[in-house]
């Protein structure tokens, strides 16, 4: 921000002002993603990469589209736009289709970001709105998962072809991804989520393809090394507030924790809850969004404690395999709430006002 | 002068379909017109019940206006109200089991649909017969205008079809959330901005166009 | 003018209490007066469309059925002919040809998905299994749990699933269960819809329920049944 021409600036305070600016912040979170990106174009092909590229497309157009409308300056230079885009491409199937995409990138910047009033303004985590949308408008298609490595782990094949699902007309039903797997005949590779196995067939994945990246699920959540990696990155940096991720994965390690204890048949580890689905995207780069997180240490503590207990409860008390993205939304309807429980006692102030 | 008068009637008549449009304008009547617009089809039969109970109810209600004493007039209302829509109940059963199902619970609600009652209070007891049914009317129409636009982009989206015509083929994906509540607020709000949108820019219009002449 | 602002100014004259009685007795009058003519003008169109419709989803899934004759079964067990309207019974409708045999018995079961289910399937005593599936009332999710209303992989579940009670000990020797898409090995096995697989479980529930409870009852009172058909 340039302080103008005048000679002098008369502002109230504060005077001093740091380095960080928003743009420099964002563009370190696209940083930050790159691997897990990457990673994601890696494992699911050429699909995954165009998923990418229209999600974030759609929404620095969206935003710079609706910038015009209502004769602002365009916005689309903060960056905060693509991490939008670029989010929700890594919370989707990785073989969505395109079109399907391009209403959740509209959806996430007009109903999740600019009808608030804009970055700093939106309530929720944009591409969770985006997501929740596309959940409830396609339930069928979002829960529709490709294959990781398909047809092999080093194969040229995933690079040159696309999924068919990814490609299907607008508005029409998408080409089934069973239908595609067995095209290609693989046999023995299944679309099914870690986390539905769990659920439904009661299937625990070994955890170290959990943690390196060798499962079906979003495109984004299959690594849950290069998200901490990148998370480890924006802690060193102080652009992100490492008490987020760690109160969420504390808490749902602990929490999920009593129920394995309680019943070490019914209910997955506690490690196999952290390292699967999309709990650790969620945990370092949706959750700890500056806009929809608490301002005090406290606060956070409590966002966190929320975030994590809700995810496990979903997980595994609910209908759904998956609550991440409820319970970050949930946690993120909370933080208003939150802060003002906590407000920080004024220097010098007495712990009870005394009556006048 | 009777002429002005004829011009007021209409003037009447036409203030709900669109200067006072329950919906668009007023925002009133909120519960059926999110909960029941999933389909043209139930969209028609809760216009059509809500302009039956609203016309029947207006004009029962001027007729007795000046016999109701005023500390009971509220009570006298919906004592009204709901006899209509006990009507409109059983007459809906005896046409139409499965539309009677797709209302459900809504249709006991047009009792305390604030349109009506709202009518009632504002211009009913303070009309004649004649004036009351023509504002009911409009205002009945407007309702059911409104209805139907949601009830359309709902179902055109949720559906892809159109009074339970398929428009778009057997290969359409049906956008579900439209179906569901929170599809209704999407709608709603969206057509609020439409209206609002048209409102202004005529507004405006009318503004520059005084401006010029003066 | 002046008058009349002095008396405003002073207590608005009320009105007698009497007025105010006569004119909502009255007016409740009037209106009680129109319901009762609103409802005997409906009441038989009411009955028969409810009569239709029940009738419409018994023949349906009772294929052949010439007359089906309504009975209820009660918590004890006991069955009743045409139980009335509002006694609290479970209620079975048994299906007869042109001849008067018993061609299957349609019940009604009820049941908690997301939301209430209501469904009505047929039994057949003879072949003691479930040979017809119609879901009456159902508000799961359009497009993924009413699925169960539609499906037709799901609905041939109900072509053939085997019930058949233990002589015994009066209880069926399979419990009817849903299992995961793809699974089914078993007659009594409903093979779930992908994709919603809660109302799929929510059906396999009341039918191990209600067959449970009831077919015993179905059973110890057959002859019965199967009388009233001939006469």
């Amino acid at each position: 921000m340039s302080v103008g021409t005048h000679a002098i600036d008369i502002r109230t305070s504060p005077h001093i002002k740091g380095q960080l600016t928003t743009d420099t912040i964002m563009l370190h979170v696209v940083y930050a993603l790159l691997p897990v990106t990457a990673f994601a174009v890696f494992v699911f092909g050429l699909s995954a990469l165009l998923m990418i590229l229209v999600t974030t497309g759609t929404c620095v157009l969206t935003e710079h589209v609706l910038c015009k409308l209502a004769k602002k300056q365009t916005t689309v230079r903060d960056y905060s736009a693509v991490i939008t885009g670029l989010l929700l491409a890594l919370c989707l199937p990785p073989a969505f289709p395109l079109w399907m995409a391009v209403v959740g990138g509209v959806v996430s910047i007009t109903l999740g970001k600019a009808l608030f009033g804009g970055l700093g303004m939106n309530p929720f985590n944009p591409a969770l709105v985006g997501r929740a949308f596309l959940q409830a408008a396609f339930p069928v298609a979002i829960t529709t998962w490709a294959p990781a490595f398909w047809p092999k782990v080093w194969s040229i094949e995933r690079f040159t072809s696309i999924m068919l699902p990814t490609v299907s007309l607008p508005f029409m039903r998408p080409e089934s991804v069973a239908a595609f797997i067995q095209g290609v005949s693989l046999d023995g590779l299944s679309g099914a989520t870690p986390l539905a196995k769990m659920k439904f067939e009661h299937q625990a994945t070994p955890l170290i393809d959990l943690f390196v990246g060798m499962t079906a699920g979003s495109a984004g959540e299959a690594s849950a090394f290069l998200i901490i990696l990148g998370g480890i990155y924006l802690c060193a940096r102080k652009m992100m507030n490492w008490r987020v991720p760690v109160s969420i994965l504390v808490t749902a390690a602990a929490v999920s924790g009593a129920f394995y204890l309680s019943d070490r048949q019914a209910y997955p580890t506690p490690m196999f809850m952290l390292f699967s689905g999309g709990l650790m995207l969620g945990a370092v780069f949706m959750a700890s969004d500056m806009v929809g997180s608490p301002m005090s240490p406290i606060g956070i503590w409590i966002y966190g404690a929320l975030i994590g207990a809700v995810t496990v409860l979903i997980r595994l008390k609910g209908g759904l395999p998956e609550g991440t993205m409820y319970a970050i939304l949930l946690g993120n309807a909370c933080t208003p709430l939150i802060d003002s429980l906590t407000q920080p006692r004024i220097f010098g102030a007495r712990k009870k006002a005394v009556k006048p | 002068m009777s002429e002005s008068s004829s011009n007021r009637d209409i003037q009447v008549l036409l203030n709900g379909i669109w200067k006072e449009n329950p919906v668009f304008v007023q925002v009133l009547g909120m519960c059926p017109t999110l909960a029941v617009t999933n389909s043209v089809r139930n969209a028609i039969a809760m216009g059509v019940s809500t302009v039956f109970v609203l016309v029947m109810s207006s004009m029962l209600v001027a007729m007795v206006r000046k016999i109701v004493p005023k500390q009971v007039r509220i009570a006298t209302y919906i004592l009204i109200i709901s006899t209509f829509v006990t009507i409109v109940d059983y007459v809906i059963k005896a046409v139409s089991i499965p539309v009677y199902k797709a209302l459900g619970p809504f249709i006991a609600l047009i009792v305390v649909n604030c349109i009506i009652l709202g009518r009632a209070e504002a211009f009913a007891s303070k009309n004649t017969v004649y004036r009351s049914v023509l504002d009911a009317i409009g205002m009945g129409i407007g309702f059911c205008i409104a209805l139907v636009c949601l009830g359309g982009v709902r179902e055109l989206l949720g559906n892809g079809s159109f009074l339970g015509v398929p428009l778009f083929g057997p290969y359409y994906e049906p956008w579900v959330i439209f179906l569901l509540p929170s599809g209704g607020f999407f709608t709603l709000g969206a057509w609020l901005l439409a209206f609002s949108l048209i409102k202004e820019r005529k507004a405006r219009r009318a503004a520059q166009e005084q401006e010029q002449s003066v | 003018m002046s008058e009349s602002s002095v008396q405003a100014g002073a207590l608005p004259k009320a009105p007698s209490g009497v007025s105010m009685i006569v004119v909502m007795t009255s007016v409740a009058t009037v209106c009680g007066l129109l319901i009762v003519t609103a409802f005997q003008a409906t009441k038989g169109a009411i009955e028969h469309n409810v009569a239709t419709i029940t009738q419409e989803s018994v023949l349906e899934i009772l294929p052949g059925a010439a007359r089906q004759i309504p009975f209820g079964v009660d918590a004890a067990g006991a069955v009743v002919r045409e139980p009335a309207a509002d006694a609290d019974v479970s209620r079975i409708y048994a299906g007869y040809d042109e001849s008067g045999a018993l061609l299957g018995i349609a019940i009604e079961g009820r049941g908690q998905g997301w939301n209430e289910l209501k469904i009505l399937y047929a039994y057949s005593p003879d072949r003691q299994c479930i040979f017809g599936f119609k879901v009456l009332e159902c508000r799961e999710t359009p497009g993924v749990g009413d699925k169960i209303t539609t499906q037709e992989d799901f609905l041939a579940n109900f072509k053939e699933l085997d019930a058949t009670l233990d002589p015994a000990t009066q209880s069926p020797v399979h419990p009817i269960v849903t299992v995961k898409h793809g699974t089914k090995k078993d007659k009594w096995e409903i093979d779930a819809i992908s994709g919603a697989t809660i109302s799929s479980k929510a059906i396999g529930r009341i039918l191990q329920e209600s067959t449970t409870r009831l077919l015993p009852a179905i059973t110890g009172h057959l002859d019965e049944i199967r009388k009233a058909g001939a006469a």
